[in-house]
């Protein structure tokens, strides 16, 4: 009985899709040579997929329902990389197997694969950064790649006028974008979050804007090329060598992220982040002071995204505006979301699985953004969590004071 | 004078088409308290579809002002139903989540549409045919205000009527008022609160197909991309006016349009967005209600 109303309630939703994509899926006019082409395959795709697609949705949302019932009684099920997490007997070897791998895989693979990964960790490190921002704060950040490119723009222009080396321009990098996320955030935290939202995001295209026209600043769209790489007391590296070495760098970026963001979260500030995305008037009833709070947490996030440009300007040795549209915010957010606002494990998972899938399944590279926008929204309606959702502290009792609270 | 003029009907214009789009986002924020991103896109995909039928009719020999009034009301229809199919997917089943997750959802719904247009069409940009027919305006004035113009803006004026008369006087208007101004209570009064927003979702994306189509053959060109910038422009129109308030996206749309006019005409149109941006930003800091807004109060 109830398959049968889904198949039927399902054939509906196809034939609304393949009615409601015709035009755009089917029909395909060449107005220069005046012929319309007639895509009729394509609508049965559509048929087919939106059939399939909203069986899939029917089936998800009923497990959804059902389990938001069953779950107060229900033992939590623990993921696997949880569990590894906790018992210290897993953690140690894992660890150590992946300092292995991590510390090997350069001297192993191609000058290509190198370069790859130093872009996946890029990403990783982005996506910790916003995830202090949008994930523990709760204020989403649509503007983040304006910092990203502060960053890279303060090192291009530094190193071309001046001269200056990376490993000095690095902070200098994460301090500009640190004030940048301070000018920023002054007026506009105050703000509710949708407004803040699209602030960001216009903040963001003025940037890009900026640096496409001003010319004599930036150089316009043509960017900045024969952007030093980072060097190491003098010593020219051949480019493989130069690789390996900012992927090394990138390692230690990587790790000293987690382990700051670690420390942030449980930290007398992290908490009052948490407090403030979850409630912001019992926070202020509280006694946190929401706009510092709040300007901590989007400073911290920029300073993040100007290390990283920096970095990327190294990595590269040439930027132009165009590396900094709305779409590597986009990417960034989607890490977060994917990945499980506040949870350090889930966004590092979902950078390195949206940077690497889309690199070795090039013939898909079309569709990748495609993906994304439906990840988000998929993940929005059936998994809000994320992929791995962050765990919260919490404070266990022990045997003897169960005891005592049971029976006093 | 002259010059100061032709900025001036070209602010006009181009203030015409945010409040049309502007008015989508400021019903359903009235309504849902969501900014619904994908908005911007709902406005593309109306002018790409009034683009297909129009070249396709053309084809098959039609002309004149048949292919306008066919190809405007399937862009209509269509943009109402890609409205209603996005509501249904990406923000009902989000209604009791907290806020930022449909706000996230409708920006993965954005990318997705781009994205969508962008495979499934093409990523160049698509000339525009002009659909709307020349009108013989005396000489004098012929520099100052173009027939489309003209068209724009009386079709604008005419709809903002029709859409203050609907608001008003009928039951689905009045449903609407009832519902933004307290769901809970509105339902508990017999409103199908669901079918309210549904409905808000398919009015506010017929408008925006109209300004879709008007601006399309205006400019005489589009392409996958139009929806996000518009979407962008017709938010801070929507701000800027004080979101929720239909005639502030009026008064929004044409403050916006005379400052970007103004300005590129007058100080450099290489920064162009970004006056508007810059429009944004201060009217959020300096009166974050808007021009016409309320004061909301935020309750526990």
């Amino acid at each position: 009985m109830n398959i049968i109303t889904g198949i039927k309630d399902s054939l509906l939703v196809s034939l609304w899709f393949i009615l409601l994509t015709f035009p755009i899926m089917v029909i395909r006019v060449n107005t220069i040579e005046n012929v319309v082409e007639w895509r009729w395959r394509n609508m049965l795709l559509v048929g087919a997929g939106s059939f399939i697609l909203s069986l899939v949705w029917r089936y998800l949302h009923k497990r959804k329902e059902a389990g938001g019932q069953e779950s107060p009684d229900e033992p939590e099920t623990v993921p696997l990389v949880r569990r590894i997490l906790d018992t210290p007997r897993l953690l140690i070897p894992a660890l150590i197997a992946l300092g292995i791998a991590l510390a090997v895989f350069p001297f192993t693979f191609s000058v290509y694969q190198v370069n790859i990964m130093i872009t996946a960790i890029m990403f990783v490190v982005l996506g910790l950064g916003l995830n202090i921002v949008v994930g523990l704060a709760g204020l989403l950040d649509l503007g983040y790649v304006a910092f990203y490119a502060v960053g890279a723009y303060s090192y291009a222009l530094l190193n071309y006028h001046y001269d200056v080396g990376f490993w000095i321009a690095l902070p200098i990098g994460a301090l500009l974008a640190f004030s940048a996320g301070i000018l920023l955030g002054f007026p506009v935290l105050r703000l509710r979050g949708d407004y803040l939202a699209i602030v960001t995001l216009g903040f963001g295209e003025i940037i890009r804007l900026i640096l496409e026209n001003w010319n004599e600043f930036s150089f316009g769209p043509s960017g900045i090329s024969n952007i030093d790489r980072p060097g190491f007391f003098g010593i020219d590296f051949s480019f493989r060598e130069a690789s390996i070495y900012i992927y090394f760098i990138m390692i230690g970026l990587c790790l000293f992220t987690i382990f700051v963001v670690n420390r942030l979260e449980k930290s007398r500030i992290g908490r009052a982040w948490i407090a403030l995305r979850e409630d912001e008037i019992a926070c202020q009833a509280m006694g946190i002071d929401k706009t510092k709070t709040k300007l901590a947490a989007f400073a911290l996030g920029a300073t993040w995204a100007g290390m990283i440009g920096v970095v990327f300007a190294a990595k590269t040795t040439f930027i132009n505006p165009a590396s900094f549209t709305f779409m590597e915010s986009a990417i960034i957010l989607c890490i977060v979301v994917l990945g499980g606002m506040g949870s350090i494990l889930g966004v590092m998972l979902a950078a390195i699985i949206l940077i690497l899938l889309p690199e070795y399944l090039r013939a898909f590279s079309d569709y990748r953004m495609i993906v994304f926008g439906a990840c988000m929204v998929l993940m929005m309606v059936f998994r809000p969590q994320g992929l791995i959702s962050g765990g919260r502290s919490i404070y266990q009792l022990n045997q003897a004071q169960k005891d005592l609270q049971k029976d006093p | 004078m002259d010059y100061f003029l032709e900025l001036f009907v070209g602010g006009l214009t181009r203030g015409s088409i945010y409040a049309l789009i502007a008015l989508g986002y400021t019903m359903v924020y009235g309504i849902i308290q969501l900014i619904n991103f994908a908005h911007g896109e709902i406005y593309m995909i109306g002018a790409f579809t009034a683009l297909i039928v129009s070249s396709v009719l053309a084809m098959y020999g039609m002309e004149g002002i048949s292919v306008l009034i066919i190809s405007t009301v399937l862009a209509v229809m269509y943009s109402a139903a890609y409205g209603f199919t996005v509501e249904k997917i990406a923000y009902k089943p989000l209604r009791q989540a907290p806020r930022l997750s449909p706000l996230i959802s409708a920006i993965g719904m954005s990318i997705f549409l781009q994205n969508y247009v962008l495979l499934a069409q093409t990523s160049d940009f698509l000339p525009f045919p002009s659909l709307i027919p020349e009108i013989d305006l005396p000489e004098r004035y012929q520099h100052i205000i173009g027939s489309s113009e003209l068209v724009i803006v009386s079709v604008t004026a005419l709809v903002m009527i029709g859409l203050t008369i609907f608001i008003k006087f009928t039951k689905i208007g009045k449903a609407m008022r009832a519902t933004a101004q307290d769901r809970s209570m509105a339902m508990l009064l017999g409103v199908n609160v669901n079918r309210v927003i549904s409905n808000t979702f398919i009015l506010g994306s017929a408008l925006a197909a109209i300004g879709g189509v008007l601006i399309a053959s205006h400019v005489g060109r589009i392409n996958f991309y139009i929806g996000f910038i518009a979407g962008i422009k017709a938010f801070t129109t929507a701000v800027l006016g004080g979101i929720g308030s239909i005639p502030g996206a009026v008064l929004g749309g044409l403050v916006l349009g005379w400052t970007e006019s103004f300005a590129t005409g007058y100080i450099s149109s290489d920064y162009e967005d970004v006056f508007s941006f810059v429009l944004l930003v201060v009217i959020l800091i300096f009166k974050p209600t808007g021009l016409l807004g309320k004061t909301l109060v935020q309750k526990v």
